[in-house]
């Protein structure tokens, strides 16, 4: 479980992030939504580490991140797993080696075992026999699939993933969504997705944390986001003429 | 003020790359490749341009020399001195500032901008320590053996031009070559080298590390990377002369 407890963050005089506080549960889909600009990005990045709160905390298992010196934050971040935008793929690296990497530098497992563990993981995002190939050499939908390999690859306890079918066709997308979906649940992670997709929404979201002018403005589910009468809500989820006509 | 805030962040990144590395392992496996990108692959340049240029101030050197009381042994002399003391370790230092400094730079640019530097922060490896530290040993130790080749080289097209334009014998330049040495010329040059080799690799880290934005930065940080290390190369190489010569 991750905790965000009143976090802020500020960039000078502009308040991105405004005493948010959510919780992120184990073994479900997480997803933090909200309009370009809206600051769930910069959460994520927060939640991550990549960028410093300026007050709050944030808590994995209790344990305040927030708080910790790099070298202590190395132990948590070993059960990170991370799905950036692009991919994130070390593109003077093959597949094979991306996925190695993490086992290499954490890991004290025998080459053979290391070749076995970056085998299940390609075949656990339905990639066998693309060890060999560099990144430049795959499409923008195996490129996800890889970096979710390598995500995967130290059994993490929490994965995040920043808008993890941006650029996708909307067949390729809904597999990624599947595919962190079932991954999720079968090895119990914490999974958070940051996402403007309104179709992984209604097909992904166990937790929706909507996020507005850089506040947590609601929290709700799949379910429940499509019949509630919150104003900001209906005007995000109901943006496109598509989702309109079919309400 | 920008100068003072830049050199704060560069010595501020180099707090981070100076500390022990992640995998001692990698940490020489990445030392080998980088033997590979920053030496071995500029070779062919430094071998080039330190034939020519040798032949060019043996030339040059054996035109000035019109008084008859001047031996031609003087060719060789001056230029194998040209070449040792300033040729191979300064100018061949420049060239590699832009080929090595701005390889560098794009590539350390590229993955920060493709977020591949912020992967290796959350997986908890020191992206700083872990890009950067192999490419400033790999060149401390790789540039000094470039420009021993860059001297040998330089000197062979010093002895190539006075043999093919009749100008010297080669009985006269390979005398002046040998006459009146002094080995810590070379043990200067090399001190030299290494310490450009230093400015070279962790300035053009430094500006791909700072790199925000997209393919305009990178190209941005590329450039600066080159003029910043060869203005602190020339800068170095005063007082570096004035410390070793004087």
């Amino acid at each position: 479980m991750i905790e965000a407890k009143k976090v802020s963050k500020s960039f000078g005089n502009n308040h991105v992030l405004k005493d948010v506080s959510v919780t992120f549960q184990k073994g479900v889909n997480n997803l933090i939504i909200g309009q370009s600009g809206s600051g769930k990005t910069v959460l994520m990045k927060c939640l991550v580490g990549l960028l410093g709160i300026d007050s709050g905390a944030i808590l994995y298992n209790g344990r305040d991140f927030s708080r910790m010196t790099f070298r202590q934050k190395k132990t948590i971040r070993q059960e990170i797993g991370m799905l950036f935008q692009g991919g994130a793929l070390f593109d003077y690296m093959t597949v094979e080696e991306n996925i190695m990497f993490p086992l290499i530098m954490f890991g004290d497992l025998t080459l053979q075992k290391r070749k076995d563990r970056v085998n299940f993981c390609l075949r656990r995002v339905n990639l066998e026999n693309a060890n060999k190939l560099m990144p430049s050499e795959l499409s923008g939908g195996m490129i996800k699939r890889v970096a979710i390999a390598r995500a995967i690859s130290l059994n993490p306890s929490y994965l995040f993933c920043d808008e993890p079918n941006s650029g996708l066709d909307p067949q390729t997308a809904n597999l990624i969504d599947n595919l962190i979906s079932e991954i999720t649940k079968e090895f119990e992670i914490t999974t958070v997705i940051n996402t403007h997709d309104m179709n992984s929404v209604v097909e992904i979201g166990d937790n929706i944390a909507f996020i507005y002018k850089g506040e947590l403005w609601w929290e709700g589910n799949k379910h429940t986001i499509l019949k509630t009468e919150n104003k900001e809500i209906n005007e995000f989820v109901f943006a496109s003429e598509l989702t309109r006509k079919l309400k | 003020m920008n100068f003072f805030s830049d050199l704060g962040k560069y010595l501020l990144l180099m707090k981070e790359v100076f500390t022990k590395p992640d995998k001692i392992r990698v940490f020489f496996r990445q030392i080998f490749i980088e033997f590979q990108n920053l030496g071995i692959d500029s070779l062919g340049i430094v071998i080039i341009i330190s034939v020519f240029v040798g032949a060019v101030v043996a030339i040059q050197t054996a035109y000035n020399i019109d008084s008859p009381l001047i031996p031609l042994t003087m060719v060789g002399f001056t230029t194998r001195q040209s070449i040792i003391l300033e040729f191979s370790p300064t100018m061949i230092s420049l060239v590699l500032a832009g080929k090595v400094g701005s390889r560098i730079a794009s590539e350390i640019g590229t993955m920060r901008v493709t977020e591949q530097i912020d992967a290796l922060e959350i997986m908890g490896i020191n992206p700083a320590n872990f890009l950067i530290q192999p490419k400033i040993f790999a060149a401390v130790f790789i540039n000094p053996i470039l420009i021993i080749f860059s001297m040998a080289f330089a000197l062979f097209g010093g002895w190539l031009a006075c043999i093919i334009t009749g100008k010297v014998t080669s009985t006269d330049y390979i005398t002046g070559l040998q006459g009146w040495f002094d080995g810590y010329t070379v043990t200067y040059a090399l001190i030299k080298t290494a310490v450009f080799a230093f400015i070279i690799t962790s300035v053009a880290g430094f500006q791909g590390y700072q790199t925000r934005g997209g393919a305009l930065e990178v190209g941005s940080a590329s450039t600066k990377a080159v003029v910043h290390s060869c203005i602190l190369i020339i800068i170095f190489n005063l007082i570096l002369t004035q410390l070793l010569l004087v």
